[in-house]
């Protein structure tokens, strides 16, 4: 296994040009784990640590762009108010130490369906920006897993950051592991409420062979809660819109029985998850922030 | 040669000059500080100029015939000093075991579990090691599966050993059954007539790991004499050399064996693992060999917990006094032996926990399967029995209508119970005294989780996963206690060797204490300096490695080891101080009649009487002299059970725990947080308390592991292990980990070496089934199964 080791972005897009086969490494919290077991031995790691640019982030009028390196301590304690979703997806991602160093780069090079960003980032709404000798592009979020542990990147180009809306309502992110902290997603669900927009995003993990939107649960609560004038006038979701809110969630997930879990237990949580996260994201917006936050 | 270069990380001398303490003090461990700076050399760090590294290929199928094995291009491989298959090992003796010699060191002919050794790689980079490992060509043939009681007892069941000659073979149902040990006291049928309230209940114990931090590993340096230096990490050094030397061809005199750094053990290293095969490469290639597993390869280098299923009867009457019991215990042994026949005489004998009843028919089984091999680990065939009468107790209680606590108490054996085996338990038995004791401790606060900020989710359900911040949560509290066997039971000549020298080093009297006793974290390196301290009246005392230039220590394991090598060196240290006693009165007999008349005793560097008058310095009455004793020490004697009624005074000491668990509940999504594990154990008394209070948490935690998450899962239809990764077998980290008050009590055991009771094992019973009735509590579940998983809990 050569080990490539560029100074610059340049020098590493130039080596993945030359290199398409080459497994971009930065925190290691995937790369790693599939090395030691053996599920590959890439002819080439690149290395990406010396990039410096990388690691970093800015908040700008619209958007926070975050650099695929970005070690997610970073946004958990630096970027909390611009994306709540993912600062609270970030705490769940393994120990301290693996968040000192991992970053969204590496779940979105992956793309695991149990990455733990993928639901906050789908929630959020972003885009992808990847770049190669060629050129560069963004890729909006909902074009980017194109299937299990795939992503629209051609094979010479790298991830260089992603460029995540700013929260302008509640987020929230719940993942159900079977231990109680450094754990795999069994499934996890993120919700975002976009009161500019007036609509509500979601994110689903680890219950789809690719991380996916609730759309139809999307939908019905968009239509309900412009229907019921509930944007305006912060009422009280009713029970039945939330019941139906986590029916259509739950029905998104196209989950299978593995190790982890049960497909049936799976679809179950997504729906619990769904109810109680947009419980919580509804009564912030409704000014009860405090009681519902939750923190750690 | 290579005995002559450099090794590092290899064991030295301990000297504790500053720890003051005698028995009954918290005195710290000496290898503590390197431990969590990450400075101490552990089994994996050795290191040896010109050292190869050795690689095991392993079977990808649970059971095969091997059709062929090519190895010519694994030894092609630039780098590659040796391949070696079943055909290259070197002595008659092809196969080992603790009790049975059935384990082939390579396979042969056959493979009968999933990652069994079929080769072995030596090479200079480990890489290029594993490499060629993955280049040997293994054709199988697959053959059926046996998985469980049906699969190994139907009658076309493939035999997974055939033509068996051990000594089981002669009383076992099949030849797919291991061993079996039926108990039977009184008259269970008769006495089920007595009975207002009978409860019959099927439970299942999933197959736990013993996930010790550092995994197996070891160096074996080739020696001029044509034998081998191994330095490895293992529980009991003896047993070992005792596999070693006949698969090599070697007398045990050319095997020299040395404990290195232990990353912990809990059972797992009771087998050999990367024993044989690091010394058949040193020895084939003339060059040090290390070979360190990986964690994958570590799920398959140990032996596991046996996974049990459970049949208990239980009848009450409906003042709550228990009846009678039946009971039926098939525990899954895998491929080999192991220590299988030991852990069905455990499960058979502790069956009926800590509570009297006269009439009980009981049968303990083990299988021979094709599921991977499991043998030794902490509570040893007690663990899956205390969950299942436990289960049953609190069924029974509620038909009674009692409480659950006063049921047991009701029940509970005393001094002076017999066991079902006709053994009377002769020491104190504080079962009720330890129930009332956690009973009696007040309740965590309810709603913990809330902040003036908002709900804490570390404290609730999910943790930091975020789900609850309350919804759904419901509490609930179990209890549960159980007994545990100290010491190698059934016969077994249990001894241990100390090696004791006292000698004045730079005008100061100093003690060394010798033992082949494995340190692996129970603190006997601590405890030893103590006994030495306590008896002998020094400061300073250097602990030796432990290696095979000594004696036997036994096992550690069985909660033995402060009792019996910790009595071995308390012991040998009684000679030492006779013999420096002859010297003082050789040398200054003639100055003080006390020293023909009085006790006179070690204390402070001095000879003193037991009025407290000093007679000599130590310092000046050993100059010039060394007094040095070797001495083997045993318990009391054991017999073998009988194998139609399992009558007989089988087991040495008993040990006592009891848990009150309170856990939260999603009850939702099916998550588990347990808030509180209080804890009441008789300990006989504590040499360390804080080590006693250590292990107590320590045990309880592994107990709460398999309560709720440890698992290692086996596919029914291949036998193959599905989650060999530290990624899917979840061990319970801090955030899992709740408050765990310990209550330690002291009643003096008095046939013990300073009537100390085994305490290792204990907590590890009890933990479990307090923290599943805790669950049922707050569920209203019946939940026959443990670990629990969310899926059982949302009935999804």
């Amino acid at each position: 296994m050569d080990f490539l080791r560029p100074a610059s972005w340049e020098e590493a897009l130039a080596a993945k040009a030359e290199h398409p086969t080459a497994v971009p490494i930065a925190g290691g919290t995937d790369v790693m784990v599939e090395i030691n077991f053996d599920h590959r031995r890439p002819e080439y790691l690149l290395d990406l640590n010396r990039v410096a640019e990388l690691r970093e982030w800015a908040v700008g009028e619209e958007t926070v762009r975050l650099g695929a390196s970005v070690p997610y301590t970073t946004i958990m304690e630096e970027l909390r108010t611009e994306l709540p979703g993912l600062a609270l997806a970030s705490h769940t991602v393994a120990s301290p130490q693996i968040r000192n160093r991992g970053g969204v780069g590496g779940n979105l090079g992956t793309a695991s369906p149990a990455g733990d960003a993928h639901p906050a980032l789908l929630a959020a709404d972003c885009e992808v920006e990847v770049e190669s000798v060629r050129g560069s592009r963004l890729i909006p979020i909902d074009e980017f897993y194109t299937g299990v542990k795939r992503n629209a990147l051609a094979e010479d180009e790298l991830i260089k950051s992603v460029h995540i809306k700013k929260a302008a309502g509640p987020q929230q992110y719940s993942k159900v592991g079977t231990r109680n902290a450094m754990v795999i997603a069994v499934c996890a669900f993120g919700i975002a409420l976009h009161p500019d927009t007036r609509t509500v995003r979601t994110g689903i993990g680890s219950a789809a062979p690719t991380p996916i939107r609730a759309k139809a649960a999307e939908e019905f609560l968009n239509a309900a809660l412009e229907e019921g004038g509930f944007w305006d006038s912060k009422k009280i979701i009713t029970p039945s819109i939330a019941k139906q809110f986590a029916e259509l969630a739950s029905g998104a997930a196209n989950p299978i029985d593995d190790v982890r879990g049960t497909a049936n237990y799976r679809r179950h949580a997504v729906g619990i998850m769904a109810r109680r996260t947009l419980g919580w994201t509804w009564e912030s917006y409704r000014g009860n922030g405090r009681s519902t936050e939750g923190v750690a | 040669m290579a005995g002559t270069k450099t090794t590092t990380g290899a064991p030295t001398e301990v000297t504790q000059k500053h720890n003051k303490g005698g028995i009954g003090e918290s005195t710290l461990r000496p290898d503590g500080t390197l431990k969590v700076t990450g400075e101490f050399a552990y089994s994996s760090d050795m290191w040896h100029e010109d050292m190869l590294w050795g690689q095991t290929l392993r079977s990808t199928v649970a059971h095969a015939e091997i059709v062929s094995i090519d190895t010519v291009e694994a030894l092609k491989t630039p780098g590659v000093y040796a391949v070696l298959t079943y055909d290259d090992l070197p002595a008659e003796m092809k196969n080992y075991g603790l009790e049975i010699q059935d384990t082939p060191v390579l396979a042969h002919g056959k493979v009968r579990h999933h990652g069994e050794p079929v080769a072995l790689v030596a090479a200079d980079h480990p890489e290029t090691a594993r490499r060629a490992a993955a280049k040997i060509v293994v054709e199988y043939k697959e053959l059926p599966v046996i998985t469980d009681e049906a699969s190994a007892t139907a009658p076309d069941a493939v035999l997974v050993h055939e033509g068996r000659t051990d000594e089981y073979i002669e009383h076992v149902p099949h030849p797919n059954i291991v061993h079996n040990q039926p108990i039977i006291r009184g008259n269970a049928e008769e006495a089920a007539k007595k009975a207002d309230f009978i409860v019959k209940g099927e439970y299942t114990f999933g197959m736990q790991d013993q996930a010790f931090l550092g995994p197996e590993s070891g160096l074996a340096v080739p020696a001029e004499d044509g034998g081998v230096d191994l330095y490895v990490a293992t529980q009991w050094l003896h047993s070992d050399l005792g596999q070693i030397a006949p698969v090599l061809g070697l007398p045990e005199e050319k095997v020299r064996m040395t404990l290195s750094g232990v990353g912990g053990a809990f059972g797992g290293r009771e087998d050999i693992s990367m024993q044989i095969h690091a010394c058949l490469l040193a020895l084939r290639t003339g060059k040090p060999v290390k070979i360190v597993y990986n964690r994958f390869e570590s799920f398959f280098g140990h032996v596991h917990r046996h996974p049990a299923k459970l049949y208990y009867e239980h009848g009450a009457t409906k003042d709550g006094k228990l009846t009678h019991m039946k009971c039926r215990i098939v525990l899954d042994g895998g491929a080999y032996a192991s220590a299988s026949p030991a852990v069905v005489g455990n499960a058979s004998s502790l069956s009926v926990g800590p509570y009297v009843i006269d009439d009980v028919d009981i049968e303990a089984i083990a299988l021979y399967s094709n599921n991977p091999p499991c043998g030794a680990m902490r509570g040893f065939g007690a663990v899956q029995a205390c969950f299942a009468y436990e289960a049953q107790m609190d069924k029974l209680a509620d038909k009674v209508g009692m409480d659950r606590v006063e049921f047991r108490q009701l029940n509970a054996m005393s001094q002076g119970t017999l066991l079902p085996t006709g053994q009377p338990v002769d020491s104190p038995a504080p079962v009720a005294e330890i129930l009332r004791r956690v009973k009696a401790r007040p309740m965590p606060p309810e709603r913990q989780w809330e902040s003036s900020e908002g709900a804490d989710v570390r404290a609730l359900p999910g943790g930091l996963s975020n789900t609850t911040h309350g919804e759904g949560v419901v509490r609930g509290v179990g209890y549960a206690v159980g007994i545990k066997n100290v010491g190698f039971s059934e016969g077994f000549d249990d001894y241990s060797t100390a090696k004791v020298r006292m000698e004045v080093i730079n005008g100061e009297p100093v003690a060394t204490v010798h033992t082949a006793m494995a340190e692996v974290g129970q603190g006997g390196i601590t405890v030893h300096a103590q006994i030495a301290r306590t008896e002998l009246g020094v400061q300073q005392v250097t602990i030796n490695p432990a290696d095979t230039q000594v004696g036997s220590a036994g096992s550690t394991s069985a909660s033995r080891q402060t009792y019996v090598t910790g009595g071995a060196v308390k012991n040998s240290c009684e000679l030492v101080r006779e013999k420096v006693l002859e010297i003082g009165r050789r040398k200054f007999g003639s100055y003080h009649p006390a020293w023909a008349t009085a006790e006179l005793l070690l204390e402070g560097g001095k000879v003193v009487t037991d009025g407290g008058e000093t007679l000599a310095d130590l310092a000046e009455l050993l100059e010039g002299e060394t007094v040095e004793v070797e001495a083997e020490w045993r318990h009391r004697p054991t017999v073998a059970f009988d194998k139609k009624t399992g009558q007989g005074n089988g087991h040495v000491q008993y040990s006592f725990a009891a848990h009150r668990a309170v856990v939260e509940v999603d009850t939702e999504l099916g998550l588990v947080k347990v808030i509180e594990l209080a804890t009441a154990q008789d300990v006989g008394k504590a040499l360390n308390p804080l080590s006693v209070v250590g292990q107590i948490q320590g045990g309880t935690t592994q107990g709460l592991g398999v309560a709720v998450m440890e698992e290692i899962i086996v596919d029914p239809k291949t036998a193959k292990v599905r989650n060999p990764s530290f990624t899917d077998y979840l061990i319970p980290t801090i955030l899992d980990t709740p408050t765990i008050p310990v209550d330690v009590l002291e009643l003096a055991d008095p046939n013990a070496p300073y009537g100390l009771r085994g305490m290792g094992e204990a907590p590890t019973l009890s933990s479990t089934p307090a923290v599943l009735a805790a669950i049922r509590n707050a569920t209203g579940l019946e939940l026959n199964r443990t670990p629990v998983r969310p899926e059982h809990l949302t009935g999804t």
